[in-house]
């Protein structure tokens, strides 16, 4: 049997350049920078917690599971949204400082940490719920192939790195977003709802799809994997020929 | 319903019928129970999908027999045995009487269940499951990929939403108000204004999760510090089993990430680093599904008898290559991606090291089956609930089979919903003392500006490498004494400490301060009670009393804070014993 083992790399000094913005000190948000040792297994969110727990206590921003499930701490690493949990510094070019900002399109609250309340209330506003009249009193049937038809979109956590990538988002925050549309369409292709047709409507607003210019920033950016533009298109054909 | 809202000197009164804290599985389950007849707030730690819950992966228990026979006995012994007797038999009882419900629940409110091909739910194999009483392995685990975790967070959200449950998020509780040995309230740190807030309520759910974070190699999240259970601790309420602490045999090793035993369900085997496949040695029966204890224990064993992998052979391997890649996609999807993202292996043709890691309290608020917390042996405190890994009910005993806390959640998150609900109709609000925010003031105060020389973070690394090294799989009276007078050094330097962040808006410098507080507390009662038991059982194995005892130690342990130091544990902790519930299955020797 091939010997295996953890890689082990040496550990190396990192310069993260972090925008800052402190609500009851600053006017404007500034760059500033820190050194950190770190090792090659290291996350993103490793150096921050380095940064926090060694040089700068008010460093702030939001973080919990740390392996990528729970979808607290999206940022935009090197000008690309990512969860910090899930980018390991090995993977990034560490002979340049990696740059560190919150993700846009969102309002700022202090450091990388913003206001997500526009970004929810969008996933409210498609009723995220599965709407089903039956009372059965055992399990709903489903087949496999129907099950697998929404499966993609039921891996959403809820981080925003998909909407906060959206130059749509960034210039109209009205639009829906990605994500809002991803969790639409995880009801609208389930076979046991009955509320697609309202779904549907909501979304053939003039603020739904059609804003999508099918960029593919959010697909690039879901930390899950989730093809999210393919979803879009899904909803938008839904509007035009009915849900297949 | 709107909630009654008054603002006074800078705090915020609340008022609700039914008061819960955490908005995970178990408190949101809750929610959905109590909400459709009375005012219910919830307050959160976390934005709701953030909670831990969503982290578990491999499924949820219920003798469904939709791909095999089972039935709620089986599921019920099971429970027992591989809780090695200490849980409550009444508790079992209903959680697996209770469990099929709870799954056709959750798949009515929508939850995407993986499917056999008729449409029914499937099922799947798990450790310490098994078909008439230990024949052999049975399919009881029901899944949606290995994200049943995320789906069943996602799903009890959803269904909170629909409701219009009223959640107070990045709310963080940091006490529980008692009037007259009666809880009246609870006192809240809102994260983004450091405004403070007071919540009364006719009946309080805690539903606050675990405390994996007392040590340093866990699956738990960094927010995992145990504040509900300490709370009322440090409000007098006993914690009950804090010594069983279940060390979940496969994290990434290095890294404590966790790798669903789903894996081994789905065919997974554990090898060491000759290839050979050890768990033959240790349970011949059902080998790598055996009780967690027992595998996590043997994987330690190997390494320490040499036999363990990797430059400093100090991990063991997960071996999935014999697996179908179309089979670890479909069943093992994100575990499969966490062995890519954090090690660089690639399961489909490589063994990924793993090495067991601090998982999941088994003890506990110590709660009855009515999720009614108990402040002794058996006296109800009217008005107060705990459900989840915060409660201690017992379903688990000394060690937890996998897929039961999923259960456990929703099972005993009902109850306590159902009974909270029953409690809230007939009672009168206990009223708010004066200055009911005067300690939490005091604590913030405190931290905020003390200007000792100790940082934060290093007293916790202190905590948690003591922890690691001496109350992990292995224990002795020694290593538990070092333990202990660490933990007792850490919290007079804990009062030595200082912040840097002096700001109101997301402090979470002063936080982490805060749950270190919360982290020393049970750190120090997970000791005391490890120490008390000179016996090994289930998760807790004392290598100076190897065996189990049950003429001594057939009962819970029970830890209460008193004034003074107590002789007996040399701290100002008093330990007490409670018998546990047997009903049907007598104690016997635990083997698979």
């Amino acid at each position: 049997m091939a010997e295996l083992s953890v890689p082990t790399i040496e550990s190396f000094t990192v310069t993260l350049i972090v925008r800052r913005f402190d609500p009851e000190n600053d006017t404007e948000p500034k760059w500033e920078d820190f050194d950190v040792e770190m090792y090659g297994t290291d996350r993103v969110l490793d150096a921050l917690h380095k940064i926090k727990w060694e040089q700068d206590g008010s460093l702030t921003f939001r973080r919990s599971c740390a392996h990528g499930v729970c979808g607290s701490d999206a940022m935009r690493i090197n000008g690309r949204n990512r969860l910090a949990c899930k980018t390991l510094i090995k993977d990034l070019d560490i002979s340049k400082p990696i740059y560190v900002e919150p993700i846009k399109g969102l309002p700022v609250e202090k450091d990388l940490i913003v206001d997500m309340t526009p970004f929810y209330k969008a996933y409210l506003e498609i009723n995220p719920f599965l709407v089903a009249t039956d009372k059965p009193k055992k399990e709903r049937l489903q087949s496999p192939e129907e099950r697998a038809r929404y499966d993609d979109t039921t891996k959403c956590i809820l981080c925003a790195a998909c909407t906060s990538s959206c130059p749509v988002f960034w210039t109209d925050g009205q639009y829906f977003g990605p994500a809002a549309i991803v969790n639409a369409h995880r009801f609208i292709f389930d076979s046991r709802d009955e509320n697609a047709e309202l779904r549907l409507d909501i979304l053939n607003d003039k603020e739904g799809v059609w804003r999508c210019r099918t960029t593919f920033n959010c697909t690039e950016a879901c930390p899950r994997g989730i093809e999210v533009t393919k979803a879009i298109a899904e909803v938008k054909q839904a509007i035009l020929r009915g849900r297949a | 319903m709107a909630e009654k809202v008054a603002v006074d000197d800078n705090i915020t009164y609340h008022s609700f019928d039914v008061l819960i804290v955490g908005a995970g599985g178990a408190g949101m389950r809750a929610a959905i129970e109590a909400g459709t007849d009375l005012n219910v707030g919830v307050v959160s730690k976390l934005f709701p999908t953030r909670s831990h819950t969503g982290a578990a992966q491999g499924g949820m228990a219920a003798a469904l027999a939709n791909v095999e026979e089972d039935n709620w006995e089986w599921h019920t012994f099971d429970t027992v045995k591989g809780g090695d007797y200490l849980v409550d038999q009444d508790a079992a009882e209903i959680l697996a009487k209770e469990s099929v419900q709870a799954v056709i629940d959750l798949e009515n409110m929508g939850l995407p269940f993986n499917r056999t091909p008729d449409g029914k739910i499937d099922q799947r194999r798990f450790g310490g499951h098994t078909r008439d009483h230990g024949k052999a392995p049975v399919r009881r685990s029901c899944y949606a990929a290995d994200r049943t975790g995320h789906m069943i967070l996602q799903t009890l959200y959803q269904n909170c939403v629909k409701m219009g449950i009223n959640f107070f998020n990045e709310f963080y509780v940091l006490d529980l108000v008692m009037n007259d040995g009666k809880p009246a309230g609870v006192v809240a740190y809102e994260l983004a204004t450091g405004d403070i807030h007071v919540f009364q309520a006719k009946s309080i759910i805690f539903a606050t999760g675990g405390f994996g974070k007392i040590y340093k190699t866990t699956s738990n999240a960094h927010t995992l510090t145990g504040d509900g259970v300490a709370i009322a601790f440090r409000r007098g309420i006993p914690l009950e089993d804090m010594e069983f602490y279940q060390f979940h045999p496969t994290g990434l090793a290095g890294l404590g990430i966790l790798l669903s035993e789903a894996a081994r369900g789905e065919g997974g085997i554990l090898r060491n680093s000759a290839g050979e496949r050890f768990m033959e040695r240790y349970a011949p029966t059902i080998k790598d599904l055996a009780p967690r204890d027992m595998v996590a224990r043997a994987m330690a064993n190997e390494v320490r008898e040499g036999r363990g992998g990797g430059p400093n052979k100090d991990y063991v391997f997960l071996d999935l290559t014999h697996l179908e890649p179309a089979v670890i996609d479909a069943k093992l999807p994100d575990i499969t991606e966490f062995a890519r993202t954090y090690l660089g292996v690639e399961p489909y043709t490589e063994q990924i090291p793993v090495f067991p890691t601090a998982h999941y309290a088994m003890g506990g608020i110590p709660t009855n089956i009515k999720a009614e917390v108990l402040s002794d042996n058996d006296t109800v405190i009217p008005g107060l609930y705990a459900a989840g890994e915060c409660a201690c009910v017992s379903v688990h005993g000394a060690n937890r089979l996998g897929t039961n806390s999923l259960l456990d959640i929703n099972v005993f998150g009902k109850r306590a919903g159902q009974y909270s609900v029953e409690y809230a109709k007939t009672a009168t609000q206990v009223p708010m003392p004066e200055n009911a925010a005067a300690d939490v003031i005091a604590m913030i105060d405190k931290v905020r500006k003390a200007k000792g020389k100790e940082k934060i973070a290093q007293l916790r690394k202190e905590l948690q490498e003591t922890m690691d090294k001496n109350a992990q799989v292995f224990r002795t009276e020694e290593t538990l004494n070092e333990a202990l007078e660490k933990v007792q050094e850490l919290r007079k330097r804990y009062e030595n400490i200082s912040i840097q962040d002096q700001g109101k808006r997301f402090n979470t410098d002063l936080l982490e301060a805060i749950e270190l507080g919360f982290l020393l507390d049970l750190a120090e009662v997970t000791v005391i009670a490890c120490r008390e038991r000179r016996e090994s059982r289930g998760a807790h194995l004392r290598e100076d009393y190897t065996e189990r005892d049950d003429k001594n130690f057939m009962v819970h342990s029970m830890v209460y804070k008193q004034e003074k130091i107590e002789k007996n544990t040399g701290t100002n902790m008093r330990i007490g014993w409670k018998p546990v519930v047997v009903t049907n299955y007598q104690p016997m020797e635990r083997k698979y």
